[in-house]
């Protein structure tokens, strides 16, 4: 063999090795580094254990927003079916409000969901897509709840596509 | 009659460039050099047009012509003049309008300053630069027209997303875009050579300075998003692993490895085949990540269904534009004479290991940012991949490199001494090991992986500042002559001490803020007292301020230290009536050894009325972050301007044969 083959194969021998480490790495992360998301629903039919961190995702019951202590809130979060109690000690997302939709990651402790982080919808026309889907599931969710103001946006919707 | 003109403007640019794809490629395959030469006029007046409706567009925000429905959505005549002007990219058509217009500018300035290119390979590589123009020209046109009308016209705007108005962040997407298409010309550069089948060292020398300078810029922007973050959206953090910051880091990470393979390829004749596979790689990163941030697919995949068809086009455009030079490289790839043998302790090796975890930290990242889009796709299943993913498989890749990075500017081509090298940087050595002990006596709650870190930084830093001693002699011979041979390093290498030590000083700020911040969130009243990170601060209440198109509550913090007043932070919470949306600007004091920083945000419902939520943080050495960023930038510019003197793009000075090469 000579030593340009060899050099050759030595270098194939390392990328194969630090692919497989790579691949090794990846393996071993993804299992804290991944979470589920599930709807109030599933997660009152087949609740997770303790100690998986997953997303949950829906409405913001009315009514059902409140202090505890010094910075902590509790609320239930719904998808028209079921609702999870919620705990969150830190401070809450612009447009947070009892009504809208929510996505929030944590733990299923003892039946109430404790979330180490709180994510709103992104602003007044948005809502996370899983919180759609879910509501949809459930049948509760109506197709253009935020109402066009303005004849502004008929004439947006027919100007953007065609033209 | 302005934005017909742009219109008109881009239609025209639009034929520009399919003359300028056809007509040189043609020429450089039957060898006539007037149709290749066609490239260089071509390719300014493609970026003329383009600039001309791109400043139309402009104008119609400055002037706030809501008969324009790009102006009405994104603009409102409240609006302080500096966002108005930066609304123009603020929106999706006003952004691919901005990423032409660079496509443009990169193939106008190769056309203009790359004189000394030869002809047959300058007429290829603006030949495929204006094929991706074309794709995105006809894009913009056929699905995203910035100039389309409304009729009858509001009488005011939408306003732009108040989270968009921000100083740092109107310059971000500039900056980015740079980066982005800025690598378009390294990989038309690629394709061509892949069409002359052949790559030598001057190809490289060519193709570097563009490497450069988009580097440059998308590490600038990519670290001006991430400041914007940190200060503009209240949670005190300055990397989420995020998929949009991940579309922009992943054409930052292989460009780094395009940058550092390309010097062997320019010096040694080797790598060759792999420098142009990087090379089109990194621009296919950068497509990418254009297509999931524009095509919804970020949201959902089945948002990605909702609106169809700029998605597919984009779709169309990049499986053309990857696949098509995949396969052009698979064809083409064996004419590649092989470079120069080396050792496996070399300078060579050590690009190469560099080379190699480069490209396997981009793997890890592309594989948690696509895993959950695939997996949906799939399955239907929905997940998030979040920062332990992260953390988990990308840190423990990078933290090799940067050990090899302290010793890799020591190694010399072909055949390097290692014995030798670690017995001069013993010292070093031994410093960050006792740097190690001593952060760990300081800091004994934090991980412990957060100590490695830190001696790793340590070493980095120290061994890049013995190279660059010993490069000048510092202290071997006299000062005089040290500062002589200062002056003649060429800038290049200047410029490399500069990046390296940058990211070691990052990495005290990435360490210090992850690692051992603090953090305290609560409800407060006037009067309210909070410790943190050694310091009192008393919330004193919220006063009323009017800004131009916001309202704002303004808290007032005091700040005491051992009883003494150190500051007053005054954190904002703006509502802007007309986007109906509020922003945070949290207040921030920064120093050397960390930033104190408060958000506020008003009570959530009426049972807590009058408490406001407080968030204070202390991040020990953040500013490191923007420092090291900054040094970065600094360094790429350096090693930009030594290229620019010894390509002789532009012949200004003409000092260039007296300087020695440069050896990074």
């Amino acid at each position: 063999m000579s030593l340009k083959k060899k050099r050759r194969v030595q270098i194939i021998l390392v990328a194969v090795v630090a692919l497989a480490l790579a691949t090794g790495l990846i393996g071993y992360a993804m299992q804290d580094g991944i979470n589920f998301f599930r709807s109030p629903t599933q997660v009152t039919e087949t609740p997770p254990a303790a100690q998986e961190t997953f997303r949950i995702g829906g409405l913001v019951e009315e009514g059902s927003l409140k202090v505890v202590g010094d910075a902590a809130v509790t609320f239930l979060v719904t998808d028209g079916n079921a609702s999870v109690p919620v705990t969150y000690k830190g401070a809450l997302p612009d447009l947070f409000k009892e009504g809208e939709g929510m996505i929030g990651s944590g733990n299923l402790i003892g039946g109430t969901f404790q979330a180490t982080e709180i994510l709103a919808k992104h602003d007044e026309e948005y809502m996370p897509v899983e919180v759609i889907d879910a509501l949809k599931a459930q049948g509760v969710y109506q197709e253009g709840r935020k109402t066009p103001s303005e004849p502004l946006e008929t004439v947006t919707n027919g100007a953007g596509n065609d033209s | 009659m302005i934005p017909e003109l742009g219109q008109f403007a881009l239609t025209l640019a639009l034929i520009t460039a399919v003359v300028q794809g056809v007509l040189p490629i043609w020429g450089a395959s039957l060898n006539n050099a007037l149709w290749m030469r066609s490239a260089t006029s071509t390719a300014s007046l493609q970026f003329v047009l383009i600039a001309i409706a791109f400043g139309a567009l402009m104008r119609s925000f400055v002037v706030s012509d809501f008969t324009v429905l790009n102006v009405v959505e994104n603009s409102n005549s409240l609006k302080p003049m500096l966002f108005k002007v930066a609304g123009t990219w603020g929106s999706h058509e006003g952004s691919l309008l901005l990423w032409t217009l660079i496509l443009a500018l990169f193939g106008a300035a190769v056309a203009v300053l790359g004189r000394n290119i030869p002809t047959g390979l300058k007429a290829r590589t603006l030949s495929v630069q204006a094929w991706i123009s074309i794709g995105f020209l006809s894009f913009m046109l056929f699905t995203s027209n910035p100039f389309d009308r409304v009729f009858p016209a509001p009488l005011d705007g939408n306003d732009l997303n108040p989270l968009l108005q921000d100083v740092g962040l109107a310059m971000h997407p500039p900056l980015l875009y740079i980066g982005y298409v800025g690598f378009s010309i390294v990989f038309s550069f690629a394709v061509a050579a892949l069409i002359e089948g052949r790559v030598d060292p001057a190809w490289a020398r060519w193709v570097r300075p563009w490497t450069l300078a988009a580097w440059v810029a998308l590490t600038g922007g990519i670290a001006l998003g991430s400041w914007w973050a940190y200060y503009e959206l209240g949670w005190g953090g300055w990397w989420f692993w995020d998929p949009v910051e991940n579309v922009s880091f992943m054409p930052w990470l292989l460009g780094t490895a395009l940058l550092h393979s390309a010097i062997v390829t320019e010096k040694r004749g080797a790598f060759k085949s792999w420098t142009i596979l990087l090379a089109i790689l990194t621009f296919s990163l950068s497509l990418l990540g254009t297509f999931i941030v524009r095509s919804g697919l970020l949201t959902s995949v089945h948002a990605f269904a909702v609106d169809p068809e700029r998605g597919i086009y984009i779709l169309g455009l990049l499986t053309v534009s990857i696949g098509g030079s995949l396969t052009l490289y698979a064809a083409r790839v064996h004419k590649m004479e092989p470079g120069g043998l080396f050792a496996p302790i070399s300078r060579e090796g050590g690009l190469l290991l560099n080379n190699l975890l480069l490209t396997l930290a981009t793997a890890t990242v592309l594989f948690g940012t696509l895993y959950p889009l695939f997996l949906e796709g799939l399955t239907g299943d929905k997940i998030s991949v979040g920062p332990p993913f992260f953390n988990t498989s990308f840190i423990p890749i990078m933290l090799p490199l940067v050990l090899i990075m302290g010793i890799g500017p020591f190694l010399s081509w072909k055949r390097a001494d290692l014995a030798g090298i670690i017995s001069r940087l013993k010292w070093v050595i031994l410093i960050a090991g006792i740097s190690a002990l001593v952060v760990w006596y300081i800091q004994t709650k934090g991980p412990a992986l957060a100590v490695i870190a830190m001696a790793i930084a340590v070493w980095l830093l120290l061994a890049t500042l013995r190279e660059w001693s010993s490069r000048i002699r510092l202290g071997q011979v006299e000062l005089t002559e040290s500062l002589d041979r200062l002056r003649r390093v060429p800038r290049a290498a200047h410029g490399m001490t500069m990046a390296h030590a940058g990211l070691a000083v990052c990495m005290f700020g990435f360490v210090g803020s992850s690692a051992w911040k603090s953090e305290e969130v609560l409800f407060v009243q006037p009067g309210k007292l909070v410790q943190i990170a050694g310091f009192d601060v008393t919330f004193e209440g919220v006063e009323q301020v009017q800004g131009p198109n916001y309202t704002a509550s303004v808290g007032k913090l005091s700040v005491m230290r051992n009883g003494r007043p150190v500051t007053i932070l005054r954190p904002e919470r703006r509502s802007y009536p007309v986007a109906q949306s509020q922003t945070t600007e949290a207040a921030i004091r920064s120093t050397p050894a960390g930033d104190l920083y408060a958000s506020i945000t008003e009570p959530v419902n009426q049972e807590i009325e009058g408490q406001w939520t407080l968030r204070i943080l202390y991040e020990p050495l953040v500013g490191f972050v923007w420092f090291g960023s900054l040094m970065l930038v600094f360094g790429g510019l350096l090693s930009l301007s030594d290229r620019r003197l010894r390509v002789g793009a532009p012949k200004r000075k003409a000092r260039s044969a007296s300087l020695p090469i440069a050896a990074e």
